[in-house]
């Protein structure tokens, strides 16, 4: 009685020791032990400094161990250890994903990013005199030609820009929800660029200007009216400094 | 219209009658005037008592497959006789080839769980050849999972697409990729053919835009604003995950492949005006093909040749569809009024399928609208009438369009068959916009 018990338990163990080897399928016992489980990935990601103004840049650094490949969303594959400056526009979370034979960790870092409301970079005072002297430019419906109604807005913006020599915008093309989204980013690039034209024809420091398109992807409202979408059809000035 | 279109059916008439081989299908995309067969298909069958989801999740998806390949009159399952097979020794021809069923072929097999593994058996018999009735039989075993229920019964229609529709490869196993928003940002995400299936693939908590398929299937091409500007980006369906793409510089939109896996989109890169670009898959070597004042964008290779660039200028004012060489000589204005964007070349490169609001302005009749146009005579059918919408792109076989429709008051997902016919939803998670169809 005892015997059969021992020996059925000598079985079991036996037969555990072969499901612990990841011996799923039929497969002749094995007679060494099996080799240890791959030892699963760690990793760590942290940003310095994870506060910041738009236009600064953090480091972003990051460690890793028994990993093979290690990759960073909006970067792509990385080095296992390592750290890079970006300069997110937006408050961003990075997202690490570290893959090795024993697994796969990820890990995630917080960057804010201030963004107009109040950054100490720019003085309140800056920002208030770059509101009252540089306008967005509006626009007619599928067209990026300055009307004429948005000339001396735009001479305005020139002759303050001109006085600030070392401020650096954003120049952001919108258009309002109708039509095609792609037609709509083709529409917002050319409606940023005639903006732009018009600043350097003024006298504008180009390389100050940026110009970016959001077609009808960021609208300032959201009503099916002509009055929002006027309000939608625009250059939007951004203050980068 | 009407005449429109009856110039269009004299035009596909003689086509069919000048080409012996292959049915109308590869040749217009429509299907029209070929004669559907009549095919029944009874559920399978089961002896395996703890099969029913499986069952019923594969029945489901091979009656669907069927139905929505174009080519076949699905009979009634009211005429089905009272017994119906689930094996060969249970099939009574002449009770299917008689009214009521009238049936010429019929798919009927078992489905069974054992272990772990699910076993289908799957028949195609031709009903009226009572001597040697049998057109395919067919077997598949993989883990028993909804979701390999659902590839078997894919797999066994594709074989009966296959052998009853010209030898047009079946489409049951494509992809289609789309922009949702339904997690909060813009991300392009993937599903079966059928809507089944909906999974995430970018994760850059920004706004995504634009996936295109490479044509080997291992590659998406899209758009990220993750740095704050129109980027191209690259997801790689094999690492599953966001590859890097170098920064071209400037607003960069629109990418699509060419048949040899070259990459065409917009950019405003050097002059400031968004022009077509072509580069090689990796980014490098972009080379400008289009130098016109205005917005140039939405590239389409042709499909078949490769020679041909279909794309949208707003040259003259509103959007207008234009076609030129691959070297961007002899520039053609396809479309002549209204509001028309989004073209995209059949699979047999012979038409475009594209988005057209004809009449364009205030109080105008129509909305906008998939038409699609042969390239050569410049006929066009209007294809839906309901709702607004665009983006269309084709199935690999060309009989089917899948696009993008805000009828019900959201963007959503909807396919039909390339003919109009057969319009249904895809997606109803959020705004869904901007889907294209895999290669293969």
């Amino acid at each position: 009685m005892k015997r059969t018990q021992k020996s059925s338990v000598v079985v079991a163990a036996a037969l555990l020791a072969i499901l612990l080897a990841g011996c799923a399928k039929k497969k002749p016992v094995a007679t060494t032990p099996p080799p240890p489980p791959p030892a699963a990935p760690t990793a760590s990601l942290s940003a310095n400094p994870d506060a910041i103004e738009q236009g600064q840049s953090t480091t972003l650094t990051w460690k890793t161990d028994n990993a093979t490949g290690v990759s960073i969303d909006a970067i792509g594959a990385v080095e296992p250890n390592g750290s890079r400056q970006v300069a997110p526009v937006q408050s961003t979370t990075y997202h690490l994903t570290a893959k090795g034979p024993g697994g796969t960790q990820e890990a995630t870092a917080r960057v804010t990013v201030a963004g107009r409301q109040a950054p100490p970079q720019i003085s309140l005072t800056d920002e208030q005199m770059f509101a009252q002297s540089v306008k967005d430019v509006f626009f007619d419906y599928d067209a990026y030609d300055i009307r004429g109604d948005q000339q001396s807005a735009l001479q305005s913006a020139a002759a303050f820009l001109k006085q600030h020599p070392t401020w650096r915008v954003t120049i952001e093309g919108h258009a309002d929800e109708r039509g095609s989204i792609e037609y709509n980013l083709t529409l917002g690039t050319n409606r940023a660029e005639a903006v732009k034209n018009v600043l350097v024809q003024q006298g504008v420091n180009p390389n100050n200007l940026r110009t970016v398109t959001f077609g009808k992807e960021k609208p300032f409202c959201n009503e099916s009216n002509e009055t929002c979408w006027q309000q939608n059809r625009r250059g939007h000035f951004v203050l980068n400094k | 219209m009407a005449k429109r279109l009856s110039v269009l059916l004299l035009l596909i008439a003689t086509a069919v009658t000048s080409s012996l081989a292959q049915g109308d299908w590869i040749r217009t995309g429509t299907g029209l005037g070929v004669e559907k067969v009549r095919l029944a298909a009874p559920d399978f069958k089961t002896t395996s008592g703890n099969s029913a989801d499986l069952l019923k999740t594969f029945n489901e998806t091979l009656w669907n497959d069927l139905d929505n390949a174009g080519i076949f009159e699905m009979v009634s399952k009211s005429f089905y006789p009272l017994a119906q097979p689930g094996q060969p020794n249970e099939v009574r021809l002449d009770a299917w080839a008689n009214p009521p069923a009238n049936a010429a072929m019929l798919a009927f097999g078992n489905l069974n769980v054992a272990g772990d593994d699910v076993n289908v058996l799957g028949w195609l018999y031709d009903v009226r050849n009572t001597g040697s009735p049998q057109v395919l039989g067919k077997q598949y075993r993989e883990k028993a999972t909804a979701e390999n229920a659902r590839l078997i019964a894919h797999r066994f229609a594709d074989e009966i697409i296959f052998r009853l529709g010209g030898g047009i490869t079946g489409i049951a196993e494509s992809k289609i990729a789309f922009v949702s928003n339904r997690t909060g940002s813009k991300e392009v995400w993937m599903m079966d053919y059928d809507g089944a299936g909906q999974q995430r693939l970018t994760k850059d908590g920004s706004i995504a835009l634009s996936p295109a398929f490479s044509p080997d299937g291992s590659r998406v091409a899209y758009v990220s604003f993750a740095s704050g500007n129109a980027d191209l980006a690259m997801y790689s369906l094999e690492l599953g995950r966001r590859v890097a793409f170098p920064n071209l510089g400037g607003a960069n939109t629109a990418p699509s492949w060419t048949p040899d896996s070259k990459l065409l989109f917009s950019s405003s890169m050097r002059s400031g005006d968004p022009e077509v670009f072509m580069a090689e898959a990796s980014g490098s070597n972009p080379k400008r093909l289009t130098a016109y004042k205005g917005p140039d964008g939405q590239p389409s290779v042709n499909r078949k040749s490769g020679a041909q660039i279909a794309w949208v200028s707003g040259r003259t004012g509103l959007p207008q569809i234009y076609v030129m060489d691959a070297d961007g000589a002899n520039v053609q204005r396809i479309t002549t009024e209204g509001y028309a964007v989004s073209p995209a070349w059949s699979p047999n490169g012979q038409l475009l399928a594209f988005s057209w609001i004809r009449h364009y302005g205030p109080g105008a009749p129509g909305g906008q609208d998939i038409y699609i146009m042969d390239t050569t005579s410049h006929q066009w059918v209007q294809l839906t009438h309901e709702g607004s919408n665009d983006f269309p792109s084709w199935s690999p076989d060309g009989r089917h369009i899948v696009f993008q429709s805000h009828r019900g008051g959201t963007d959503q997902i909807w396919t039909m068959l390339a003919d109009g016919s057969k319009q249904h939803q895809l997606t109803s998670s959020g705004k869904n916009t901007q889907p294209t169809w895999s290669w293969k």
